[in-house]
């Protein structure tokens, strides 16, 4: 069975050594997932995995047969950008821009993990649907690290995104 | 990384017996594990992915839940049963990694993750832990992570997780299958192991053994709260943590289950502090009391000494918080 991007059917790799990241860039030619740490630890390779999101460095591709990959092409492109994408755009939400599409795949996973009622750390009851306060933002966005600092407008840009969806 | 033979399981019988071979590993989320072998700290010659095993149920059982070893970190967190009757574990799932590690990340593997001490993740460092016989690194190097409970001459890592010391403070067991077809049930407070003169065993697993499943006990009820101290507010491992479970019942404690993280290289259950506690009422002297038999043995090696103040006071703090006693 093949692994699915984007919508696309690709043959997963012969060495088993390749990871997620590797194959989404090297071998499905879609170079906006980035390679920052490749140690789980920046989230510039953030990517959604059947719905939800994950850093694609700390996984091997040969271990995701039959699964679905959403990559940020697969999110939007200059000619149909999300509404998150046209946030980051309007707020500034970028300086260099490479911990972005990783930024934004991770953002897009935190606003329907907030639909379904997911708690995070910042969330006072585990028992409680969380609202989406900036601080319950700052804690989900915590496995994206921008090292320009653009975390202010990052915020914004989500906000607006969320505040309108509600 | 290592080249290495890559299996796919269809059964835990299947697993078990492809485990039992030498310089085999167990995958499931791989988030620790596929880091590891990156920096060659872990080199297997064969990957066993357990994934297609299919089990990533939280099940009703007689008297509480049986969650699958396969189950992501995140389904626990999220479930609601388990916030509404294991709040503790729900919090101390949530205080670790990121969502991206969570969702990734399985039950098993968050019990089996490896320490996070530097000279392990480091092979140009000594360690006896990586490589038996090489040396501690951290007894004089760099350790301010390190154990000041439990820990031996020959290894000082702690174990870094969050999850498990949840499931410490509620007694939770992990349900073990092996070569006899008949799994095996230890407590979580009896999985890790203290370092001894054999720091390379992190847990009590046999070769050919797997975990594939951990049973939360009946819901007991009480104030669950886990606190954890860290360098940063998000992202980051504990310097120490408390999973705590109080309970006060006419003025008096009525159940008092504590369990401590990133002080030694298991999670930390001392039986003397329920005891302590039990039946008694709450007060500063009281909690001030049980915090000083916690650190009675407790020692640091320089960098670390900070570490049996935090956990002292970590404590009092969690237990004035669960019996409202002001601090």
């Amino acid at each position: 069975m093949p692994i699915v991007i984007n919508s696309l059917d690709y043959q997963l790799p012969d060495d088993p050594r390749v990871s997620l990241l590797d194959f989404i860039r090297d071998h499905a030619g879609l170079p906006g997932t980035k390679k920052g740490c490749d140690h789980g630890q920046c989230g510039a390779c953030t990517v959604l995995l059947d719905g939800e999101r994950i850093n694609s460095c700390l996984a091997l591709a040969v271990m995701h047969e039959g699964c679905e990959v959403i990559t940020i092409e697969g999110i939007g492109g200059a000619d149909q950008p999300s509404a998150l994408q046209q946030a980051f755009v309007k707020h500034d939400g970028f300086q260099c821009g490479y911990c972005t599409p990783g930024q934004i795949c991770s953002a897009t996973a935190m606003l329907a993990e907030i639909a379904e009622g997911w708690p995070s750390d910042a969330t006072d009851d585990v028992r409680s649907c969380p609202r989406l306060t900036d601080e319950e933002i700052r804690e989900r966005m915590s496995g994206n690290l921008c090292r320009c600092g653009a975390y202010p407008n990052i915020l914004a840009a989500i906000r607006e995104v969320a505040d309108a969806g509600q | 990384m290592r080249d290495f033979e890559y299996i796919r399981a269809g059964s835990v019988k299947q697993a078990v017996g492809i485990c039992a071979e030498a310089k085999t590993k167990a995958i499931a989320g791989g988030t620790n594990l596929i880091d590891l072998m990156k920096l060659q700290v872990e080199t297997p010659a064969r990957l066993i992915d357990l994934n297609a095993i299919e089990d990533r149920r939280i099940e009703e059982t007689d008297a509480g839940l049986r969650i699958g070893a396969l189950t992501s970190n995140t389904a626990v967190a999220i479930d609601k049963r388990i916030r509404a009757d294991y709040p503790v574990l729900a919090k101390a799932i949530l205080a670790g990694a990121t969502q991206q590690l969570r969702n990734k990340a399985s039950v098993g593997g968050n019990l089996g993750q490896r320490t996070r001490c530097p000279y392990f993740t480091n092979i140009d460092q000594p360690c006896n832990k990586r490589e038996p016989g090489s040396g501690c690194g951290a007894l004089k190097g760099v350790a301010r992570i390190h154990a000041i409970l439990g820990a031996s001459r020959h290894c000082i890592a702690t174990y870094p997780g969050d999850m498990a010391v949840a499931m410490a403070a509620l007694d939770a067991q992990v349900e073990i299958a092996g070569h006899s077809g008949k799994n095996r049930m230890i407590a979580v407070r009896d999985f890790h192991r203290c370092p001894g003169d054999r720091p390379e065993l992190d847990n009590i697993l046999q070769p050919g053994e797997l975990v594939v499943a951990v049973h939360l006990p009946a819901p007991v009820g009480g104030t669950q709260l886990y606190r954890k101290v860290r360098e940063r507010s998000s992202y980051a491992f504990a310097l120490c943590s408390v999973a705590a479970i109080v309970d006060v019942k006419r003025g008096k404690i009525a159940r008092a289950d504590l369990a401590f993280g990133s002080i030694a290289a298991k999670p930390w259950f001392d039986e003397r502090l329920s005891q302590l506690l039990f039946g008694e009422r709450a007060s500063m002297a009281l909690f001030e009391k049980a915090a000083d038999v916690l650190i009675e043995e407790a020692r640091g090696v320089g960098d670390n000494d900070y570490k049996i103040p935090l956990v002292r006071r970590t404590l009092i703090a969690t237990l004035c918080e669960a019996t409202e006693v002001s601090a």
